[in-house]
């Protein structure tokens, strides 16, 4: 009880510093443990194909919360107008990722203009202003009218229908999904100000949890997978498990948000949910394109795109915008 | 630094922000021995490219061929492919009969320079490169001593397709291969076709049309 005292008695950006404090102090943790378990299959030989697999995808995940953790601390760092930057030049790469592999024609140059140097800058700069009632229709009522319109004056009719829908879905994922990150970092919750910043940890913590029990459940348990020739390890199966343990993990975070503990599940069940199928929809738009990765198609590094890394959250930072703003009544 | 050093990181900066403009060195490594490089044309993009692809310290002594006529129609294209990129210009019309057009080159590749060649002479927009010109069979004749690259560009007809200013980001690579060699007996058309295939052979994925 003195250690709840003492954290309400600092204030909110104490608070924060140690919040950081935390993070950052248990993924070197992890990063440890998993260092010196690495050591240890060395020196035990230990050489199965399939374990090896099982532990790149855990180093992966792990990875993805660093780079996850790191972002989150230079939004926070950066103020509103540097978060607002900072995840506007990743929206920028993982467009550019997205578009890569679209097999664009010329006939789309001129809406991919429109979709890299008017709609990504025009969505990120009604996020730093805080202009949320545009910003939330932006993208999926104006842009979504104005790139067919733009395509049709190109005069290229071939697929016009496809070529439109890449773009859009280009756009929705990468660009309007990313931007409610800093939208949560953003939000004014009545009596809750300055401190976003636990909203958008709240939120990345749940999703990663998440997804990392939902691989360890899918290595685990041997289940029918739901879209064998989409993924074979998606199950739902491993699904409920990695939502339920991301519940979890969102009851014992509670105290960090402005929900009570109930709601708090349900948000992250929410979130989670979302971010995971999500995954599974970037995973067919991969198969769609015929490669593993996001990022260079002939890349020989094995390097694995942006996209791949920022996907889940591109599906649940919306979801869980929205359902916070509209249980929250929040003001637009 | 001066303004043409400072210009040129500039634009391979540049061309990183939107193409990625990543470098594969698949058939051989970087190294400062005298290169020929033998990429397909798609777009004016493609110099800027390799030039962003290639190590720092190669970027002097590797050079482009720019057509005279074209490149020194302004001042500011005077500067950027002579200041900037050390390009060696090459007349496409011919004031006498007998004046070689490969001249330059040669006098380039005497005093130990690395190339850039485009050996379809323009650009195309096919997919499928043009066969390719005899330049590429008499300097592999002149200058044994030559590793000879083939370079394949991909992607970059969709940056800025012809007619259109500003570039669409998307990702590019440059695709090095391993280095070709004009076997002894080896008659023009054959070594052209083999040159013309190797370049093909590099794009990500495989040939396909």
């Amino acid at each position: 009880m003195n250690a709840l005292r003492w954290l309400k008695s600092l204030n909110s950006a104490e608070q924060v510093a140690f919040l950081f404090v935390l993070l950052f102090g248990a993924l070197l943790l992890a990063s440890i443990v998993g260092f010196v378990y690495s050591l240890k299959r060395r020196n035990d030989g230990v050489d199965d194909e399939t374990d090896l697999e099982g532990w790149q995808r855990f180093r992966h995940e792990l990875n993805i919360v660093w780079v996850g953790a790191c972002l989150f601390w230079a939004a926070w760092v950066s103020g509103p107008v540097g978060a607002t930057l900072l995840f506007g030049v990743f929206s920028f790469l993982a467009l550019r990722e997205f578009i890569t592999l679209m097999h664009t024609r010329r006939g789309d140059h001129r809406s991919l203009l429109l979709a890299f140097f008017v709609i990504l800058p025009l969505q990120y700069v009604l996020v730093g202003t805080r202009h949320f009632d545009v910003f939330s229709v932006l993208i999926p009522v104006y842009s979504f009218l104005a790139i067919p319109v733009v395509s049709a004056m190109a005069d290229d009719p071939a697929r016009f229908l496809e070529r439109n829908a890449k773009i859009q879905w280009g756009i929705m994922v990468c660009v309007y999904g990313l931007s409610h990150a800093p939208a949560l970092l953003l939000l004014e919750f009545p009596g809750y100000q300055g401190r976003g910043a636990f909203l958008l940890f709240f939120l990345v913590m749940v999703v990663s949890c998440g997804q990392m029990a939902q691989y360890l459940a899918a290595s685990q348990l041997r289940r029918r997978p739901l879209a064998r020739r989409i993924s074979r390890s998606f199950s739902m199966r491993a699904w409920w498990f990695g939502v339920l343990i991301a519940s979890f993990v969102g009851a014992l975070l509670y105290w960090i948000t402005p929900f009570k503990v109930g709601q708090a599940v349900v948000m992250a069940f929410i979130a989670a949910g979302a971010g995971s199928f999500g995954a599974l929809v970037m995973k067919a738009l991969k198969r769609d394109a015929g490669v593993h990765y996001w990022g260079n198609r002939s890349s020989i590094t094995g390097a694995v795109g942006l996209l791949d890394r920022i996907a889940v959250m591109c599906f649940a930072a919306p979801v869980f915008f929205h359902s916070v703003r509209w249980y929250f009544k929040l003001p637009l | 630094m001066s303004l043409a050093a400072s210009t040129g990181l500039f634009l391979a900066a540049l061309a990183r922000l939107i193409t990625g403009a990543q470098g594969h060195w698949k058939g051989c490594p970087p190294m400062a021995e005298q290169r020929i490089y033998f990429a397909n044309h798609q777009s004016h993009f493609d110099w800027v490219l390799i030039w962003a692809a290639l190590p720092r310290e190669l970027r002097a002594q590797t050079r482009p061929i720019a057509a005279r006529d074209y490149w020194t129609g302004s001042p500011l294209k005077t500067w950027l492919t002579s200041d900037v990129f050390n390009a060696i210009y090459v007349s496409r019309t011919r004031s006498t009969p007998d004046e070689d057009p490969l001249e330059p080159l040669v006098d380039a590749l005497a005093k130990g320079d690395s190339l850039v060649i485009f050996p379809e002479g323009t650009r195309s927009n096919r997919g499928e490169p043009q066969s390719f010109k005899a330049g590429l069979y008499h300097l592999a004749e002149q200058f044994p001593q030559a590793k000879l690259i083939p370079t394949w560009i991909d992607n970059v007809q969709r940056v800025m397709p012809k007619g259109e200013v500003v570039p669409v980001p998307i990702l590019c690579t440059v695709t090095f291969g391993a280095p070709l060699q004009l076997q002894p007996e080896e008659d023009k058309r054959a070594f052209l076709e083999r040159a013309r295939a190797a370049v093909m052979a590099l794009k990500p994925g495989g040939w396909r049309e």
